[in-house]
């Protein structure tokens, strides 16, 4: 790849303040290179010097092998193209001549007419960003991303080998800022175009940059990839705030979430058996907060945050050929909010449920359960059975009352699991397809529900403090659960 | 191609309302010339075997030796007033901006005044000494008020320049006041040239501004695409390979030198650099390759006709021509202004 842009040692400032200090990096063709940092770390400061608008106090700028200084300005408009973040207009041109003024810099002498290869270029400029259905409109007239990409196709005409921007996405609407950045990124793939860009939005940077460069104070903090400068560590120290790490959840690279204070300081919510209500037709928990949550389930199943927790039962008999929305609509209809609930359905009467509290030093857990084992599977010969999706038959609950990690909420699934598995052979309940002990049923479920607050449990094992409620609670509530089922059985 | 048809369009109609208020201007007064004669006779000034022996001699010696030159002198102060108007607008990016709310006229008129005041000649240029310190202050003024504007407000918005320029307006009008006070004899002379007139001037006022409008206006309309440019904003223009610092001071030159020459010779008009480019921007667009010489048109015709106005409306009594424009233009100014200030307004959430 080779050095498109080469600032050495750069220091420079307005009047008596030196904004950027002692800065260094490269840029190669074709790479899209983000530039970050909190206000007034001098990210605008160093865009105006690299384009020539801000004389610098030492060091030096090379483009192309050369010192900035022995360009001209119009040699360096034919390979430098600027987008700021504000550009004023006070007068109503048309699209297309705010669009032309691109082409001034390749326009010698002072009578040289428009040209064919102009009015190309101006033409081409203005079909990639969109803007030629209105050139003859008034740029006044324009909304601020209609604007902003005018301004774009302008510094497009230019035919510039590096593109400068600031903000670029300021003023635009989530859709222009994906396409703005789409069509940048393909730029520099294609065209081999190199573009250096200021962000304001980590994530936006971490989505679209080969390369970061993090600015604190003036000076450089780090230069890397995505994934090495938007570290936890970094960001807290460079902008002074709260922020979290997590993957993208389709494309591999970091995006970070802020955390607001309100969240940390929440009431200390403790659920409770109290919390729940039990009728004929379900069972139901409201949470006083949002839970982090980790589930199976009809509907709000997957990881998320969910207020309310419904346990539905259905007769054996239903069948619907649309079971999550008439789920949804059932929810509507008892007053739950489908988007915060999570569902789950059974054949089980639910007033057979079995729920236990367990208290350990610091945090407890709640775990509730409701058994049936009429589809019971042995999981290792689970090849045998047809697929066919019967409401679930062991649903199992688990609130618990604490701050986990990520790790922990598998964790406490396997724990989980484990329990329920050892409960079913200890109450030998059989597979009926191939005569062997059940470890579960066919259709089972499972939540784990966590307030996020109080103790931190990192760990969920078997014999971690948190495990260890959870193997304990499991195991005596599935057992309970399964008998008070079969008694019911029994009597009928 | 549309576009092309429309702004030959607007050359067409700008030259023949150049030329009708020509005609008119050298037409109407006490004694009427009849158009046809008019063609005549200036056909005859110019192609000497043309006859003209049918035509009263005193019409001949009207038109030539009166008419003519007023019409061309005032053509000429219209043109440059708008010119000058149209790139002070671009440069500034503001179409409130004209020599006389920033200032330039005033200061032009003080080198003017206090030419007359000490009645002094500078050695080597003689009668153009008057245009060369009118130029000359116009030029200080700008940089002033430019300098004192940016002192301020150093991203220099328009309103601060504006305020700045009529600061400085009303400053240099109090010193000109007090020169009128310790004046003597020459009291009619200033108060004359003040009031601003293109009358009695005869062709030799007309050699006195024409070198300083041809130098004018051919920086400034060399530097059309560059005050198209800058009308984004010097860094945009900047970005786009403009040598801003350098083509600035050019137009701010050229820019003086036909302020300073308008004053020179007709004595302070206001409004018609403000008024005549907004009008040509609003009809045929801002794009200055064409709002230049437009304004040039439009200008003339302008500032002729206010001419023959002013002599006419209560004849046999001459008014100044400076009031015939600022009646038409200080309405006009207030218009602008309001439609600017609902126009930020509507415009702010886009």
């Amino acid at each position: 790849m080779d050095q498109m842009l080469k600032v050495e040692q750069l220091s420079g400032g307005y009047a008596r303040e030196l904004i950027v200090k002692n800065v260094s990096f490269q840029v190669g063709e074709g790479e899209l290179f983000g530039v970050l940092g909190p206000n007034g770390s001098g990210k605008t400061t160093l865009l105006k010097m690299i384009s020539g608008i801000l004389p610098f106090r030492q060091g030096r700028i090379t483009i192309k092998g050369q010192s900035i200084k022995s360009y001209t300005m119009k040699e360096l408009a034919k390979m430098i193209a600027v987008l700021s973040q504000h550009s004023s207009q006070a007068f109503s041109y048309t699209v297309k001549e705010t669009v032309s003024l691109g082409r001034y810099a390749h326009q010698d002498g002072w009578f040289r007419s428009w040209s064919v290869e102009d009015e190309r270029i101006v033409q081409e400029a203005m079909g990639q960003t969109g803007i030629a259905s209105f050139q003859h409109k008034s740029i006044q007239d324009l909304s601020g991303g209609e604007r902003q990409r005018v301004f774009l196709a302008q510094a497009l005409v230019q035919e510039p080998e590096i593109l400068l921007l600031d903000e670029p996405t300021n003023h635009l609407d989530l859709s222009y800022q994906k396409e703005l950045l789409d069509l940048l990124k393909k730029w520099t793939g294609e065209k081999g175009l190199t573009v250096v860009s200021i962000f304001h939005d980590l994530n936006l940077a971490s989505l679209y940059c080969d390369r970061l460069l993090l600015l604190e104070n003036g000076g450089v903090h780090s230069n890397d990839i995505p994934n090495e400068v938007v570290k936890v560590e970094k960001i807290k120290e460079v902008y002074h705030t709260d922020v979290e790490k997590h993957p993208h959840p389709s494309i591999p690279v970091p995006q970070m979430v802020l955390l607001p204070k309100y969240g940390a300081n929440e009431a200390n919510v403790v659920i409770e058996p109290s919390y729940m209500q039990i009728n004929k037709e379900y069972i139901s928990l409201q949470s006083p907060i949002p839970l982090r949550t980790m589930s199976s389930g009809v509907v709000g199943s997957g990881l998320g945050w969910q207020h309310t927790f419904v346990n539905r039962h259905v007769d054996k008999s239903y069948d619907c050929s649309d079971h999550r929305q008439e789920m949804r609509q059932f929810l509507r209809e008892r007053g739950f909010e489908p988007s915060e609930t999570i569902g789950m359905m059974t054949a089980v009467h639910v007033e057979d449920v079995a729920y236990k509290l367990l208290k350990a030093d610091g945090f407890s857990v709640l775990v509730i359960v409701t058994a049936g084992v009429g589809n019971a599977v042995d999981a290792s010969k689970s090849v045998e059975h047809s697929f066919e999706l019967i409401p679930g038959t062991i649903n199992t609950w688990i609130f618990i009352n604490g701050k986990l990690t990520e790790e922990a909420f598998i964790q406490s699934v396997m724990t989980a699991t484990e329990a329920k598995v050892k409960a079913m052979e200890n109450l030998k309940v059989v597979d009926i397809v191939t005569g062997t002990i059940a470890t579960g049923t066919s259709t089972d479920s499972i939540l784990i529900a966590a307030t996020q607050t109080g103790k931190e449990l990192e760990f969920a094992g078997t014999i971690t403090p948190l495990g260890k409620l959870i193997s304990q609670g499991v195991f005596q509530c599935t057992t309970e659960a399964i008998e008070n089922s079969r008694k019911r059985k029994q009597q009928l | 191609m549309k576009r092309m048809g429309q702004r030959a369009f607007a050359y067409i109609i700008a030259l023949a309302f150049l030329l009708i208020a020509i005609l008119l201007g050298i037409s109407i007064g006490t004694v009427s010339v009849p158009i046809g004669n008019i063609v005549q006779i200036i056909g005859a000034e110019i192609f000497r075997f043309i006859s003209i022996d049918h035509i009263d001699p005193m019409q001949t010696n009207i038109v030539l030796s009166i008419r003519l030159p007023r019409v061309i002198l005032a053509g000429l102060v219209g043109a440059a007033l708008a010119i000058a108007g149209a790139a002070f607008q671009g440069l500034l990016r503001n179409p409130l901006a004209d020599p006389y709310t920033l200032g330039v006229s005033s200061g032009a008129s003080v080198g003017a005044v206090l030419t007359l005041f000490f009645q002094f000649s500078l050695p080597f240029v003689g009668a153009f000494t008057l245009p060369l310190l009118s130029i000359l202050f116009a030029f200080l003024t700008i940089f002033v008020v430019l300098g004192f504007a940016r002192k301020i407000d150093r991203a220099m918005k328009v309103e601060t320049i504006i305020l700045t320029g009529i600061i400085f307006s009303s400053f240099l009008g109090a010193f000109i006041s007090l020169l009128i006070a310790l004046t003597g004899d020459e009291l009619r002379q200033i108060i004359g040239w003040l009031l601003g007139s293109v009358s009695m001037r005869g062709w030799s006022y007309i050699q006195i501004i024409l070198p300083f409008f041809i130098l004018g206006t051919i920086i400034l309309i060399a530097n059309s695409k560059e005050l198209n440019a800058m009308s984004f904003g010097e860094e945009r223009a900047q970005h786009l390979g403009v040598n801003v610092q350098r083509r600035k001071m050019v137009i701010l030159i050229a820019g003086s030198i036909l302020t300073g020459a308008a004053v020179a010779v007709s004595g302070t008009i206001g409004f018609v650099g403000l008024v005549i480019p907004h009008l040509t921007r609003m009809l045929w667009g801002p794009d200055h390759t064409h709002l230049l010489p437009l304004s040039i048109l439009t200008g003339s015709s302008f500032l002729i006709l206010a001419d023959l106005v002013s002599r006419t409306i209560i004849s046999p009594i001459e008014l100044p021509i400076g009031v015939i424009t600022a009646l038409i233009g200080a309405p006009a100014f207030g218009i602008i202004l309001m439609k600017r200030r609902s126009g930020e307004r509507s415009g702010s959430d886009a």
